[in-house]
């Protein structure tokens, strides 16, 4: 494996709730390594997205260690770029001005931004869309736009909360296959995407790896490589390879053993 | 809205209008309603544009204090409303407070404000203010807490200082909020201003109808309180069209 961007031992999660502790996420020890397209699948409320939470230091994890970048989070740190499942652009504000947030707020340059910020609206098709106030698009390009504003700063590490969960099913494909052309697409050093969806076929279809969730608490039951060759194309939904995979993460999710599923 | 539209929303109150003016006319020649009663239309219609009155003055001192009390009502309303959602121990601290403060009789506190103050415009608009203060408070304090869990995760993933998650993120968005309290601070402003001149004062629209009460010069004091609420529906429009130029995107918040 390479560098290791992501590092998770024995990360563990209690939160207290009014009828006492609840264990969201116990015993996740992971790595992921730099340029690597990990996804993490689960049913609602297995704590999949609070783990994204904890990598990207929103909340805390009571056990274990997180590093990131070769750093220990206690807070959310520089070089990561998050995706939500709703797009959250400031409605007040531009497209190209939403897209700029990120350097507002961290107290970079937005002004020598705008170039980069142009340029990543083109690349993910909205070019014509700078100056247009977020109600005036569609989901998808909001989500796209969305995406532009998570690779403003070119963090190493991206992370996705369910991006495309919002979107109806024709989109989702196609922001998929977007996706996986922009990632291709930017320069530099690919990007490590830690990726949260509760689609498989979705999972199967980005990642070189599927690592899936159980709930109760939430816990690693398996972590699937997708040897599938990239760059990945709408045919190879069709294919026997995706099939026999998306099978594997079923069952997994499941429990459910050979020959018991009916299909 | 097409001319045609707004003739048919608005007809039946012109009609209803003008019906109510004929039977005020009417009743006033027909029951022999003496003036200091009950003037009829025209005599209070000749008051209103009377010089005599010099209502440009009192107009001119009226709007001051209107406009003084709701932009002190405004901005001191805005500055507790986002203190109290900075931190709860100021919230903690200041809401009971302000609880108090607003269920006391705001006339009651008028003389009051006579003594610490002094005559003048000032203490009216103070008047003014209190009355219209605390809708601003509760509205920019509720619209800062309105907000998505991941919108201000999106900023702390930025690392951004509170300050600024506050001035970019959750005041913007807050805005729809303030914008519609305003509108009833408008309404208070304008009655504070009235009530502040009852008490004391030596000029404005509220102290030509206290006058009347010894002059018995009743159509004077109708065309005075015409005058108020002219005053007090252009500060309304004002804002709805301020809140409409500045937040286009709240339509529909109220």
């Amino acid at each position: 494996m390479p560098d290791s961007l992501i590092d998770l031992q024995q990360v563990g999660m209690t939160y207290v709730a009014a009828s006492g502790p609840v264990e969201a996420l116990a015993d996740i020890s992971l790595r992921v390594g730099a340029g690597e397209f990990v996804s993490l699948v689960g049913p609602s409320g297995c704590g999949k997205s609070t783990l994204l939470r904890i990598v990207a230091g929103l909340r805390p994890a009571t056990k274990g260690v997180v590093n990131v970048t070769g750093r220990k989070v206690t807070r959310p740190i520089p070089d990561i770029g998050m995706v939500f499942q709703q797009p959250i652009l400031l409605k007040w504000r531009s497209i190209l001005q939403n897209v700029l947030l990120p350097a507002e707020l961290a107290g970079r340059d937005a002004n020598g931004l705008r170039k980069r910020a142009l340029q990543l609206l083109d690349m993910a098709g909205l070019g014509g869309f700078a100056e247009k106030l977020p109600r005036e698009l569609s989901g998808g390009m909001q989500q796209r736009a969305a995406l532009c504003r998570a690779l403003l700063l070119d963090p190493p590490l991206l992370l996705m909360d369910e991006p495309f969960g919002a979107l109806d099913a024709m989109t989702r494909d196609d922001m998929a296959l977007e996706l996986l052309r922009i990632w291709g697409e930017t320069a530099g050093a690919r990007k490590t995407v830690l990726f949260v969806t509760h689609s498989i076929a979705e999972a199967v279809f980005l990642s070189d790896r599927v690592v899936v969730i159980t709930p109760r608490p939430g816990r690693i039951a398996a972590d699937i490589a997708i040897d599938l060759p990239r760059p990945r194309t709408v045919e190879l939904r069709a294919s026997e390879a995706f099939g026999r995979l998306s099978l594997d993460v079923f069952r997994t999710l499941t429990g459910r053993t050979e020959g018991s599923v009916a299909v | 809205m097409r001319p045609g539209a707004i003739v048919s929303q608005y007809w039946p109150t012109v009609a209803l209008f003008a019906l109510l003016l004929g039977l005020w006319e009417l009743a006033v020649t027909v029951f022999e309603i003496r003036a200091y009663l009950l003037p009829p239309p025209a005599l209070v219609w000749d008051a209103l544009w009377n010089a005599d009155f010099s209502w440009g003055p009192h107009l001119w001192i009226t709007s001051l204090e209107i406009a003084g009390a709701f932009f002190m009502a405004a901005i001191v309303g805005v500055m507790l409303g986002v203190a109290i959602a900075w931190s709860p121990l100021i919230a903690n601290a200041l809401m009971p407070f302000l609880v108090f403060v607003n269920t006391l009789p705001k006339v009651a506190v008028a003389p009051l404000l006579l003594i610490w103050i002094g005559y003048g415009i000032l203490p009216t608009m103070v008047m003014g203010a209190l009355i219209g203060f605390f809708p601003v408070v509760i509205n920019t304090a509720v619209g800062l807490s309105q907000i998505e869990t991941d919108m201000l995760d999106l900023g702390r993933v930025f690392s951004a200082p509170k300050w600024k998650i506050f001035l970019k993120i959750r005041i913007p968005n807050a805005l729809p909020y303030i914008l519609s309290s305003l509108k009833i601070t408008a309404t208070a402003a304008v009655v504070g201003a009235i009530v502040g001149e009852f008490v004391a004062s030596q000029a404005g629209l509220g102290y030509v109808i206290a006058n009347t009460q010894s002059s018995m010069n009743t159509a004077v004091a109708f065309a005075s309180l015409i005058w108020i609420s002219a005053v007090g529906l252009a500060l309304y429009g004002l804002v709805v069209l301020v809140a409409r130029l500045w937040a286009p995107w709240a339509e529909g918040v109220e």
